[in-house]
C-alpha cells in the first residue's frame, strides 16, 4: 500500500484515493498534422519502461482531483519524491548513479523486501 | 529420455521410486550454438522443443535467469481458452488450443489439461451485447462457444449468486466447453524434458548481460557465464522484455506490471468449471487438490516487484465472495504476482526487430499461459525461417506505427 503526499494538498494520503496514469513528461507533438507514423506511434504507444528510477503521472482522483508526478523505483516501489505538473524531478536516474551510498540504500530497502533481482 | 507410462511406474515401485533418471540435464554453456532462446518460462520452452522437433534445429541454448518456469509460468491462474473476438488472435489462440488438446500425448508429461469450460460472466445489458458478439465471431472461426442465460449459467454453477438482488446479478455469460485448465509447473517441465532429450541445452542461473551486434546484425550474447554466440536469437522474457530491448538498442510498446493472483485452504470439490467475470475483474477455479485459485486484476503503475498492492485483492475477494456468498468464511492461503508486459492492444508481440536475427515473443500480458504451445510453435516456425509465420505476421511490432492494432481490450475482456 502506497502512502502518497499530493504536492497540491500537502498531505500524505492512502493509495486508494489515487490512480497511476503512466508515464510522466511526455510532450503531444506540437502539430499532430505534420506528424509521420512513426512519431505519432512513438507518441502514442511508446513508453519507457525502466527496471528502477520512473517518473509517473498520478492523479488525485478522489482528492482534489489534480494531476502531479511522482518519482518512484519500480523495483522497490519506494517514492522518492512528489512535484507539480510544470516542475522538473530532482531525483532522476543519472542522479542516483552519480551517488553510489543512494543506490546502497535502494538495493537495501530490496533486501529487505525480499525482492529478487 | 525415460519414457513414462503405467508400467513404468509399476517397475520402479519395486525400487521404491529412487531411480527415477533426472529430468533434464545441467549442461555448461557451449561457446556456439544455432538459436539462442532467452527466457526459460513456457513460452520459451516450447520454442525450444518445437524448434527442436519440427524443424530439426537441435543445437539450441535456452538462457534462463533464474530457474525453469519460476516466472509467469508459475504464477498465473491456468486458464486456458480460446474464445477471442478478432479474427487475428482467434487464429493464434485456436492454434494453441489445438496443440493442448494433445499436448500430454505429445510430450509423454501429463500436464493435467483439463476441459472444463469456461463461463465469462455479462453483468450489464452491455456485457451481453458484447458476449453475443464475441461468440458469435467464434462460431465463424469454428471456435465453440454458446450465449447462456442465468438459468443456464445456475445450472452449470449451482453455488453462483444468480438472484436478481445480488449486488452484481448475473444475466448469461459466454460458454466455452473446450476450455479449462492445466497444470502450469508441468508444462514447463515437460516442455523442458521433451526439448532436453532432443538435445536442448537448458541453461538455469544464466543471465543475459548484453547482446553482441555488428553491422546491425545480432551474433551472441553476453551472460554472466560467458558469451555464447548465435546467428539467431528469440527473446522470450515476458516483464523483462523491455529491459532486454534496452539492451539491444530498441524500445518496444510494453509496460509491465504486476498482476496478482492467491490460492485458498483446500476444500471439498465445490466447482468444476471456470468463473470469469470481466465486470468486477475477478475469475476462480478450483484445483484438484482442493485449492480455489483466483485471480485479480493488475495494478494500474510499472512495477518488477513480483508482488501486488493490498486494495486490488480486497477488491477482487469482495466481488468473488458477492458472487459466490459461500466462499465468505474460506481463508487465503498464498497470495503472488507476476510481472506482465501489457501492449496498448492487449495482444503479444510476435516480432523481428530493427536487429537482424534478433526476435522477440513477448507482449502476452495479462493471458499468455492459454497460449503456450500455439506461441512456442509459431515463434519456433518463424525462427526456423528467419522470417515471421503467417499467423504471427499480425503481431509485428510495426502495427503501433501503421495503426494496425488487433484491439482485445474489452471484448475478450481484460481478465485472461
Amino acid at each position: 500500500m502506497f502512502y502518497i503526499h499530493c504536492p497540491y494538498c500537502g498531505e500524505h494520503r492512502e493509495e486508494e484515493e489515487f490512480h497511476p496514469k503512466g508515464q510522466a513528461h511526455i510532450a503531444r507533438p506540437a502539430d499532430p498534422e505534420a506528424c509521420s507514423d512513426e512519431a505519432w506511434g512513438d507518441y502514442l504507444f511508446f513508453r519507457d519502461n525502466p527496471r528502477g528510477i520512473h517518473h509517473e503521472l498520478w492523479v488525485h482522483a478522489v482528492g482534489c482531483r489534480k494531476f502531479f508526478n511522482v518519482t518512484r523505483n519500480t523495483v522497490t516501489y519506494e517514492i522518492l519524491e512528489t512535484y507539480k505538473m510544470g516542475e522538473q524531478p530532482t531525483i532522476t536516474a543519472a542522479s542516483q548513479a552519480r551517488q553510489p551510498a543512494d543506490a546502497s540504500s535502494t538495493a537495501e530497502v530490496a533486501n529487505q523486501a525480499g525482492v529478487r533481482a | 529420455m525415460q519414457r513414462y507410462s503405467g508400467f513404468g511406474l509399476a517397475r520402479h515401485a519395486l525400487s521404491h521410486h529412487e531411480n527415477w533418471e533426472r529430468q533434464w540435464r545441467n549442461p555448461t554453456p557451449k561457446k556456439q550454438y544455432d538459436v539462442i532462446i532467452v527466457g526459460g518460462g513456457g513460452h520459451g520452452l516450447a520454442t525450444a522443443y518445437y524448434l527442436a522437433k519440427e524443424h530439426g534445429i537441435r543445437n539450441v541454448a535456452v538462457v534462463e535467469k533464474g530457474w525453469l518456469g519460476g516466472g509467469n509460468t508459475a504464477r498465473n491462474t491456468t486458464i486456458v481458452r480460446s474464445n477471442y473476438l478478432w479474427d487475428e488472435a482467434a487464429a493464434l489462440y485456436e492454434h494453441a488450443m489445438k496443440l493442448w488438446e494433445g499436448l500430454s500425448q505429445d510430450l509423454n508429461y501429463n500436464v493435467m489439461f483439463s476441459q472444463r469450460g469456461v463461463l465469462n460472466l455479462g453483468h450489464t445489458l452491455q456485457d451481453m451485447r458484447d458476449i453475443q458478439r464475441r461468440v458469435n465471431a467464434n462460431r465463424l472461426n469454428g471456435i465453440d462457444g454458446e450465449v447462456l442465460d442465468a438459468q443456464g449459467v445456475q445450472e452449470i454453477v449451482p453455488i453462483l449468486d444468480c438472484s436478481k438482488n445480488a449486488r452484481y446479478p448475473v444475466l448469461g455469460a459466454s460458454w466455452q466447453p473446450r476450455a479449462g485448465v492445466a497444470r502450469h509447473d508441468a508444462v514447463a517441465w515437460g516442455f523442458a524434458r521433451a526439448a532436453d532429450a532432443l538435445g536442448v541445452d537448458i541453461l538455469q542461473n544464466t543471465e543475459v548481460t548484453g547482446f553482441k551486434i555488428r553491422d546491425g546484425r545480432v551474433y551472441g550474447v553476453h551472460t554472466n557465464r560467458g558469451d555464447i554466440e548465435a546467428k539467431t536469437v528469440g527473446c522470450v522474457a515476458a516483464g523483462n522484455s523491455g529491459v532486454l530491448a534496452k539492451m539491444a538498442g530498441f524500445k518496444l510498446p510494453l509496460e509491465s506490471h504486476p498482476l496478482q493472483a492467491l490460492v485458498s485452504e483446500p476444500l471439498k470439490p465445490v466447482l468444476d468449471t471456470v468463473v470469469m467475470s470481466n465486470h468486477v475483474h475477478g475469475y476462480i477455479s478450483q484445483t484438484d487438490k482442493g485449492d480455489l485459485v483466483i485471480g485479480a486484476g493488475i495494478d494500474g503503475y510499472n512495477g518488477y516487484g513480483q508482488r501486488g498492492s493490498y486494495s486490488t485483492v480486497e477488491h477482487t475477494l469482495q466481488a468473488i465472495v458477492e458472487m459466490f456468498p459461500m466462499f465468505s468464511r474460506v481463508r487465503m492461503n498464498r497470495q503472488w504476482g507476476g510481472i506482465v508486459d501489457t501492449c496498448a492492444d492487449a495482444c503479444p508481440i510476435l516480432s523481428a526487430t530493427p536487429v537482424k536475427g534478433l526476435f522477440f515473443n513477448c507482449g502476452w500480458g495479462t493471458g499468455g499461459f492459454k497460449a503456450t504451445p500455439g506461441s512456442g510453435h509459431v515463434f519456433a516456425a518463424s525462427l526456423a525461417k528467419g522470417e515471421m509465420h503467417p499467423l504471427a505476421e499480425p503481431f509485428s511490432i510495426d502495427r503501433f506505427n501503421t495503426g494496425a492494432l488487433v484491439d482485445e481490450h474489452g471484448a475478450a475482456g481484460v481478465a485472461h
